[in-house]
């Protein structure tokens, strides 16, 4: 089967203190790592496990410039068997919308039986591009799925609800599913692997390629107009000293509480 | 006059509070604006549904046929989109579910007007749809406009908005059952019971629950020995489960378990709203995280911005000092 995977080159702001930049509106990017978005990874291993199970080709697809490349190459590693990037200084990546627009333009030249997202993106959260991406497709999607099987040009989807419910659903090939995280455990990306994907091409296409103008691509659907640190009333007391100093103020409030 | 209009989710026939919650939402934006406020009813056997609803909107549309007694996006989206299109409403509300994550995007596209989605607030200035909305898993909030369009949808975050009750009484409208699509791709087959668990940490006075950053899976054993210490439990953030180094009936949060405790100790977790949802309400949250930023802090009584692997071992040698042990 075809399986083409979008991913997403996304700063990983898991421990990192963020900082806005003098513009107001976006933060400032000194300093963070990249990283494909953890949402996205597993929606390239669901691809690679159901290659391995039904034999086919792994295709991961992703819109920016050169640094995403990065991501890229570690798919490539992973086992997928092509990259494509989609490259144009003119594509407004940052808004959802026209990246779905983009992917959808670049994916119509493609053969494709099963198309993966993440559920969203850890930047903006926005999850938004997977269901769009089916829409301007015009193919039936499923969100949020934590169990894929495929048979008969069907797929049959586990999606989560809430509190642990999960809603079966089938679906006819071609089809999108934004993956949730947990859908499988995550293989690691071995050092031979990364090597070998070193020397891979990764096929960039732009807009000319797609058929796209640049007024299509370039105002955005939506605009971000400030970006702060949340006002928050917190009621916490911060417990300064030394780890050691810490615990033993833990330990008197916990006693006191009669906690101990 | 114009309206704002609500998509109501259901659950085994009962109304969802996400739903009473966007009705609020929609309330507040409806006052300002002086619009009506109207919820979209759709599904079978809406009777319990209908009566609930009356006393928060202004109007209740409803759309009743065997084939919608189950959320399915195909025919939901048919459905919507035709009331949206006949209706023209400033905005459409609906709940950041997983309805609506499935729903709102390819109704947007399909309608040419833009969504804003998991939205904390929302404003209509001059009919142009503002909201603010987290990014970067709640570290930082922005504020988003919209591009200029002929309506809106927004989705809205659950447990944010507070339900509004009204006076007077929804007028109840039945709409003609909207053109169903024929052949239908996306098949629901069934819905899976939640997973019987071993252990129930709703019922533990005492929690110690780690998150990311535990950093490895052998790391687990210093929460556990500390849960043991103080005769607790230990419990998890999603992606603890997610790498499968607990098992998910440890996860507290809005995919897994809602806890109460006398005493939640967080260890390396920075606080994602969807964790947070499911542990806000204990007795007692002592957090400790390197970054004092971390949301967590929001909701924590008492916060250590430290390393948890100098803090965690200093606690258990206290208490193993206090309790005499060696």
């Amino acid at each position: 089967m075809d399986l083409i995977v979008c991913v997403k080159h996304v700063p990983d702001v898991s421990s990192a203190e963020l900082r806005v930049d003098s513009s107001g509106r976006e933060i400032d990017r000194a300093g963070l790592n990249y990283d494909i978005n953890e949402w996205d990874d597993y929606a390239l291993e669901a691809a690679l496990i159901l290659k391995e199970k039904h034999g086919g080709v792994v295709t991961v697809v992703s819109v920016g410039g050169e640094e995403v490349d990065r991501t890229l190459r570690r798919c490539l590693a992973k086992g997928a068997d092509n990259a494509v990037r989609i490259s144009d200084p003119k594509i407004n990546t940052k808004d959802p919308f026209i990246v779905a627009k983009v992917l959808s333009a670049a994916i119509k030249t493609m053969r494709y039986d099963l198309i993966l997202t993440g559920v969203q993106a850890g930047d903006d959260g926005y999850a938004i591009t997977g269901p769009t991406l089916a829409e301007y497709l015009k193919i039936p999607h499923a969100t949020l799925v934590k169990k894929i099987e495929v048979e008969d040009g069907r797929a049959v989807v586990w999606r989560e609800l809430e509190g642990g419910v999960e809603e079966i659903v089938e679906l006819d090939l071609p089809a999108l599913v934004t993956v949730q995280t947990g859908i499988a455990e995550l293989r690691y990306v071995s050092v031979l692997g990364i090597r070998m994907a070193m020397r891979r091409q990764i096929r960039t296409m732009q807009l000319s390629d797609l058929g796209l103008s640049p007024e299509e691509v370039a105002s955005p659907w939506l605009a971000i107009e400030e970006l702060y640190t949340p006002r928050v009333e917190r009621r916490v007391e911060f417990i300064e000293g030394s780890p050691d100093e810490a615990a033993s103020r833990i330990v008197e409030i916990l006693r006191a509480r009669g906690l101990i | 006059m114009g309206e704002i209009l609500v998509l109501a989710e259901l659950r085994q026939g009962e109304v969802r509070e996400i739903t009473f919650e966007a009705l609020g939402a929609g309330r507040n934006v409806a006052a300002k604006a002086g619009l009506k406020l109207s919820t979209l009813l759709v599904g079978y056997n809406l009777e319990r549904a209908e009566d609930g609803l009356a006393d928060y909107c202004d109007n209740i549309l409803i759309v009743e046929d065997e084939r919608l007694g189950q959320y399915n996006s195909e025919t939901y989206q048919a459905v919507v989109s035709q009331v949206f299109r006949e209706r023209r409403p400033a905005l459409l509300l609906m709940g950041h579910t997983s309805m609506g994550m499935d729903l709102a995007p390819r109704l947007a596209v399909e309608l040419g007007i833009p969504l804003v989605t998991d939205c904390l607030e929302i404003e209509l200035v001059d009919g142009r749809l503002y909201a603010v909305r987290q990014m970067y898993g709640g570290k930082l909030n922005c504020r988003v406009r919209a591009r200029e369009a002929e309506g809106y949808i927004a989705t809205v975050r659950q447990g944010i908005f507070k339900p509004v009750k009204i006076e007077s009484r929804g007028l109840v409208t039945r709409i003609g059952i909207p053109v169903l699509p024929r052949e239908l791709r996306r098949r629901v087959k069934g819905v899976t019971a939640p997973v019987k668990s071993e252990i129930s940490i709703e019922s533990a006075d005492i929690i110690v629950a780690v998150g990311r950053g535990i950093g490895e899976k052998s790391n687990i054993a210093l929460a556990e020995e500390l849960a043991n210490l103080l005769g607790g439990v230990i419990a998890c953030s999603r992606p603890i489960v997610d790498k499968g180094w607990l098992p998910s009936d440890r996860q507290v949060g809005s995919s897994g378990k809602t806890v109460k405790p006398k005493l939640y100790i967080s260890l390396g977790i920075s606080g994602a709203f969807q964790h947070v949802m499911g542990m806000m309400n204990s007795q007692l949250i002592i957090a400790v995280n390197k970054d004092r930023n971390a949301p967590i802090f929001n909701v924590a009584h008492y916060g250590v911005v430290d390393d948890l692997f100098k803090v965690a071992p200093a606690l258990i040698k206290k208490i193993r000092e206090l309790k005499g042990l060696r």
